[in-house]
């Protein structure tokens, strides 16, 4: 079986849905060139018509692609960092998200906004750091956070195909995962349901993006102490209740671990449904960044304030403890 | 302006920019930076017309402005090597140095976002009863930034005593400026009624010059002026490029572009003694800072979050005990 990178998945997921669907375009920065890895290829595939490098102006061609997406085109739009979607806030939470039901019906939306290399970057500092999806899904825009090549195949074309405004993040720390794939199987996957990595009995870790592969690790380590249930939600919103509920049903006990800041990330809302509709034998903890983070730019503070293996767990001893 | 000075300040920035990248490669330096090599009369003509007392504010490809505005090589050196003895203690890094003591209110890692900035504080001293300006600096894929035009209006409206300088190095990243940009830079100043000029930006002591007099202007309460100075990266975009081949620039390209070199430029004015003595002292000062930046202690994780409030708030930790 080929060996895909999660990079090399989302480049093929474009080229695939290029082929699929005229109506597909893609803009960006460097995008022809193909900086971020995501585009390459494109422009020589499907030319500059379809594949347009749009000088510095993102919150122009954030909502240029609204008002293409409402004549009928499905924009990609790919940010080549992740402190673009503040810049780009208003015209996606306050033009493209409320467009649908402002007309009452009359249109929809279809853009896919496309972050490869959120969250920290190793030693990019402040600016360049966040991974706000939490941001995102508590306006209510469908956000996406692939943790695996064909997770990132499989939400990337959903993305493409939905029709309303999506975003899908796809963390720093997981553009270099690899796994062993077979094309046929890269299908597209279903915004709003999770999925269980790893089968458990005692505690169920919620791990999003690249946390995943530090859970899936962790429950390695972990193992002949504690039967770690890994669930990935892979859409932060909408959220797949039913398969969270279904693995608390089965441990009792819940960790995440959400590489955002605390206060209001998707971690807290996470920890609130739980402890309000699912039966929970011990308090659940999270592992979060602090409040209010900012990245500082010194590799051991970047690393001090995301969530670490460690930090994980300890949080799940103490869940087992009580 | 001395031409001894601007080429010292030239070579200065070259040398420091030279190291920088070694460390990059050897990993003492984290992250990568963008380089500056090519534009660096451009920093030091502009400076060079400021007083210590000015503010400008920098770009992602920021340490020319900041050294060319005064800021220590040495603790520039350990900023960028993520040191506690750093400009910014080591919490900034390259895209974001700073000394607010020496007017430099910092690099930026968000395109065209320092115009607005320094307009602002350039209002501020004024309303101050002071006499300062402000320079931001920006490249020429900023001007197709809402902000930094929403800048050039409010400057122009209130007379605000701004700089604007555009280093025109022809491309954004990868995006020449005939793809990025329609019209053209200076027609943007001349819509907001301000005296635009182009320069060459490979002089320093055209670049003073033309720098000198917007800042004279400046200061006599005469408004906001805009110099798009053209020059040329000779280096990557930022270190990643080193590894990455982007296919954008031609070899002939970037040896047209690299065969007007400023150091050549301002070293031509000088005698052979005094150029080399300025230049011995620059290796022995960027030594210093090497070896500075590389002894000096790295930040205690525990203190990740010193500094997010001004008052001192403590931001909840990630992880509950
Ligand atoms: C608002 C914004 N958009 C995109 C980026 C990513 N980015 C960093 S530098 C750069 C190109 C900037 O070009 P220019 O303004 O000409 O400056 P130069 O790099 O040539 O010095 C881009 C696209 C960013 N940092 N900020
Ligand atoms: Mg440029």
């Amino acid at each position: 079986m080929p060996r895909l990178s999660y990079l090399k998945a989302l480049n093929r997921c474009l080229g695939d849905e290029m082929a699929r669907d005229e109506n597909v375009v893609v803009m960006g920065e460097d995008i022809g060139v193909g900086v971020a890895g995501v585009t390459t290829g494109m422009l020589d595939r499907y030319g500059a018509r379809r594949v347009i490098d749009m000088p510095l102006s993102e919150q122009a061609f954030t909502s240029f692609a609204t008002g293409a997406a409402m004549a009928g085109l499905r924009p990609v739009i790919e940010f080549q960092i992740p402190s673009l979607l503040f810049l780009t806030f208003e015209q996606i939470a306050n033009q493209a998200h409320k467009f649908a039901l402002m007309t009452g019906g009359q249109t929809s939306v279809p853009v896919t906004y496309l972050v490869p290399g959120s969250g920290s970057r190793t030693g990019w500092a402040g600016q360049h750091s966040d991974h706000p999806y939490g941001l995102f899904a508590h306006v209510g825009v469908k956000t996406l956070v692939p943790a695996t090549p064909s997770d990132a195949y499989g939400l990337f074309a959903s993305a493409i195909r939905d029709d309303d405004p999506v975003v899908i993040f796809a963390p720093a720390g997981a553009l270099g995962v690899r796994a062993d794939v077979d094309y046929a199987d890269l299908q597209p996957v279903p915004i709003g349901v999770g999925t269980v990595h790893r089968p458990g009995t005692d505690v169920t870790v919620v791990a999003i993006g690249h946390l995943v592969q530090t859970a899936l690790a962790v429950a390695e380590e972990l193992a002949s102490e504690v039967s770690i249930e890994v669930f990935d939600p892979r859409s932060v919103y909408p959220f797949d209740w039913e398969g969270l509920a279904a693995s608390v049903a089965r441990t009792g006990r819940l960790v995440v671990v959400d590489d955002s800041n605390r206060s209001c990330g998707i971690g807290a809302e996470i920890l609130a449904t739980a402890a309000e509709e699912m039966r929970l034998a011990a308090p659940p903890k999270r592992v979060t960044r602090p409040d209010g983070a900012v990245l500082p730019f010194a590799l051991e503070l970047d690393q001090a304030v995301q969530p670490s293996k460690d930090q994980l767990v300890t949080a799940i001893r103490a869940v087992m403890k009580s | 302006m001395n031409p001894l000075e601007l080429y010292r300040v030239v070579r200065l920035i070259r040398r420091f920019e030279e190291r920088a990248i070694e460390l990059v490669r050897s990993g003492e330096i984290v992250g990568g930076i963008h380089p500056y090599i090519g534009q660096e009369a451009i920093a030091a003509g502009v400076c060079g017309a400021l007083r210590t007392d000015d503010i400008i504010t920098s770009t992602h490809r920021g340490h020319g402005h900041v050294l060319a505005k005064g800021a220590d090589p040495v603790r520039m050196m350990a900023e960028l090597a993520g040191r506690v003895t750093g400009l910014n203690k080591g919490r900034g890094g390259s895209m974001h140095a700073a000394d607010f003591g020496l007017g430099i209110f910092g690099a930026n890692g968000i395109v065209g976002a320092g115009g607005a900035i320094a307009a602002g504080a350039a209002w501020a001293r004024r309303y101050q009863g002071g006499d300062q300006v402000a320079v931001s600096f920006f490249g020429d894929g900023a001007v197709s930034q809402g902000v930094l035009l929403e800048a050039f209006n409010l400057a122009g409206l209130w007379n605000v005593p701004v700089i604007f300088v555009c280093e025109n190095n022809g491309y954004a990243t990868t995006m020449p400026v005939e793809g990025g940009v329609a019209g053209t830079i200076l027609g943007r100043g001349e819509a907001f009624g301000m005296p635009s000029v182009q320069v060459d930006g490979m002089d320093p002591a055209v670049v003073y010059e033309a720098a000198a007099e917007a800042v004279a202007r400046a200061r006599a309460g005469e408004g906001p002026s805009l110099i798009e100075c053209m020059t040329y990266r000779f280096d990557a975009h930022h270190t990643f490029e080193h590894k990455a081949r982007l296919n954008y620039r031609s070899e002939e390209e970037l040896a047209t572009g690299r065969s007007r070199d400023p150091l050549d430029i301002a070293g031509a004015r000088l005698s052979t003694e005094d150029r080399e003595a300025a230049d011995a002292a620059i290796e022995e000062l960027l030594a210093e800072a090497v070896r500075f930046a590389c002894a000096s202690p790295k930040p205690d994780p525990a203190d990740a979050m010193d500094h997010l409030y001004a008052t001192g708030l403590r931001a909840r930790t990630g992880a509950s005990a």
